[in-house]
């Protein structure tokens, strides 16, 4: 287990460290204008720019840290509500599969629209600020995680929903002592998946009227001409990425 | 009469046809006897034992219980199924408490009635570990302690030995005689095994298929603590077998 351990910790460093060199590589042997292509370590003082003091020429001078406050605060508000909700209807769904065979129709329906698209809408009823950076990763985690808790339970060993029957467990104590820890290892998976999908979609919630957040920070790069901020925050939205699909990892491991 | 079937059929339907799984059984059971049905496979046993649980709708006829029409399951006739239907995320004294979270019982209670029925099966120790870490014998217990301690009136077993070792299933034969008879119960209990059937029943319906039903009843008039190897024990044994022998003789001369 501890050798394992080493060796992925050593594995993302050598590909780390030689994706740096790569780049600093190109760099230097293709001298293109620093505003096309930023070396690595003009991306580190960019952010460290960003870290200290927020990035210049901006209208809104905000540190790095403050923005990644506000969109935490954004998608925990987004995923949760969107995680919750669609655990509590997948169960209901799964539990009552002929509502579910009128429900699924329009679920098929919508689920292809990327949640992108909901975006005027979304401006429309809830304005801008916060709503559209929630409003979309809620849409983004939503019908996954439905979708897999209600196969979750279409799938749940037919004997269980017998001895449940048998002892006389009312509906409501099936669904949560039942149907709930039978589902609850692919609903955990199906969280897990959702996470990263819905902070995909937390930058193009936040490139719409927000004024903090990292989606706003890359519009704020992008229109400041400042391609190492640019780097640099994405840089950013990816290791947080990275973070939270290990520590919802581990929380699985651990639950499970 | 306590348990009475009267004239029941029960159909399934396969692609369009249909099966008549039983087809005019008609039997009663009294009040503490220990019932085996016994017959080749396929000759329509689980769907009887699931008639009588309420599982299962009969086509035509009628199954009462103590003067009540059986038309759903209930606690009061408890199943014990083929694969066990232990919940897999519960320790075994959680296991063993479900009946008792139905019946809105207090927890210092629901504890102390698990586990004096935890002691019966002689798995007070293993009450903290989770099923798949005990073997199949251990957790045959388990689900027999589940459904002792919600105190029912009649078990229904179906082939609840039949993935055990020999040595196992004759201790485990004992422990459901000895448990059974001290506490009184009514047991049904489906099986293939001619010499399980002697060594438990105080009756036993043997079954033939095409269609299923009742071929003849054998009733076993030996005290219990009985020897498997003692004249009486043989003699009854072979009845049993030329009773089964005898169809199979018949079905031959069809065929010529
Ligand atoms: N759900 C079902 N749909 C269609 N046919 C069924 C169904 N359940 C059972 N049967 C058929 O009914 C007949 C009796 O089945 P049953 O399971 O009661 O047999 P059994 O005596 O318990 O056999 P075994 O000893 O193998 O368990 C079989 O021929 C089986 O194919
Ligand atoms: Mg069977």
């Amino acid at each position: 287990m501890r050798i394992k351990l080493g060796k992925k910790v050593w594995c993302t460093v050598v590909s780390l460290l030689v994706l740096l060199a790569v780049w600093e590589a190109a760099v230097l042997v293709g001298s293109f204008p620093e505003v096309l292509f930023p070396s690595p370590i003009s991306v580190w003082n960019a952010f460290w720019q960003l870290w200290t003091d927020g990035l210049s020429g901006s209208s809104s001078r905000v540190v790095l840290g403050v923005h990644i406050l506000v969109s935490l605060k954004r998608f925990a508000a987004g995923y949760a509500s969107s995680v919750v909700t669609a655990v509590a209807a997948g169960l209901l769904l799964g539990w009552f599969s002929r509502v579910f065979s009128y429900v699924n129709p329009i679920v098929q329906l919508i689920r292809p629209v990327a949640p992108v698209a909901w975006m005027p809408f979304i401006v429309l009823w809830f304005g801008i600020g916060d709503a559209p950076a929630v409003a979309i990763i809620f849409l983004a985690g939503f019908f996954p995680v439905l979708l897999s808790t209600v196969a979750a339970v279409e799938h749940m060993e037919p004997v269980y929903r017998k001895v449940a029957r048998n002892f006389g467990l009312s509906q409501a104590q099936t669904l949560y002592k039942v149907v709930f820890p039978a589902a609850f290892p692919q609903i955990m998976n199906s969280l897990r998946l959702a996470l990263g999908t819905a902070w995909i979609f937390l930058v193009s919630g936040e490139m719409v009227g927000a004024q903090s957040g990292l989606g706003f920070l890359i519009m704020d790069a992008k229109n400041c001409l400042r391609s190492d901020a640019l780097l640099a925050t994405m840089i950013t939205i990816g290791v947080i990425g990275l973070l939270l699909d290990w520590g919802i990892r581990r929380l699985e491991k651990f639950v499970l | 009469m306590y348990i009475c079937v009267e004239d029941v059929s029960v159909n399934y339907q396969q692609g369009g046809s249909t099966f008549e799984a039983l087809k005019d059984v008609s039997l009663s059971i009294e009040r503490g006897e220990f019932i085996c049905l016994l017959g080749p496979s396929g000759c329509g046993k689980s769907t009887l034992l699931n008639l009588l649980a309420g599982f299962e709708k009969p086509a035509r006829g009628r199954v009462f219980i103590g003067e009540r029409q059986v038309t759903a399951p209930s606690p009061k006739y408890l199943t014990i199924f083929q694969n066990y239907g232990l919940f897999p995320w519960r320790s075994v004294l959680h296991n063993v408490e479900l009946g008792l979270e139905a019946k809105k019982m207090n927890r210092k209670e629901r504890r102390q009635r698990a586990l004096k029925y935890l002691e019966m099966v002689g798995l007070v120790q293993a009450k903290d570990k989770k099923p798949c870490q005990l073997s199949g014998g251990m957790q045959q217990r388990v689900a027999i302690a589940r459904a002792l301690a919600a105190e029912p009136e009649i078990l229904f077993m179906d082939e609840p030995f039949g993935a055990l070792d020999a040595i196992t299933r004759m201790k485990l034969q004992d422990d459901i005689l000895r448990i059974c008879k001290d506490e009184g119960k009514t047991i049904v209990f489906v099986t293939h095994d001619i010499e399980e059937a002697v060594f438990l029943a105080d009756r036993i319906v043997v079954m033939e298929a095409n269609p299923g039903s009742v071929q003849g009843i054998v009733k076993v008039e030996m005290p219990h603590e009985r020897d498997r190897t003692s004249d009486d024990f043989i003699v009854i044994r072979d009845k049993v077998f030329a009773m089964m022998h005898l169809k199979k003789e018949k079905t031959v001369e069809y065929y010529i």
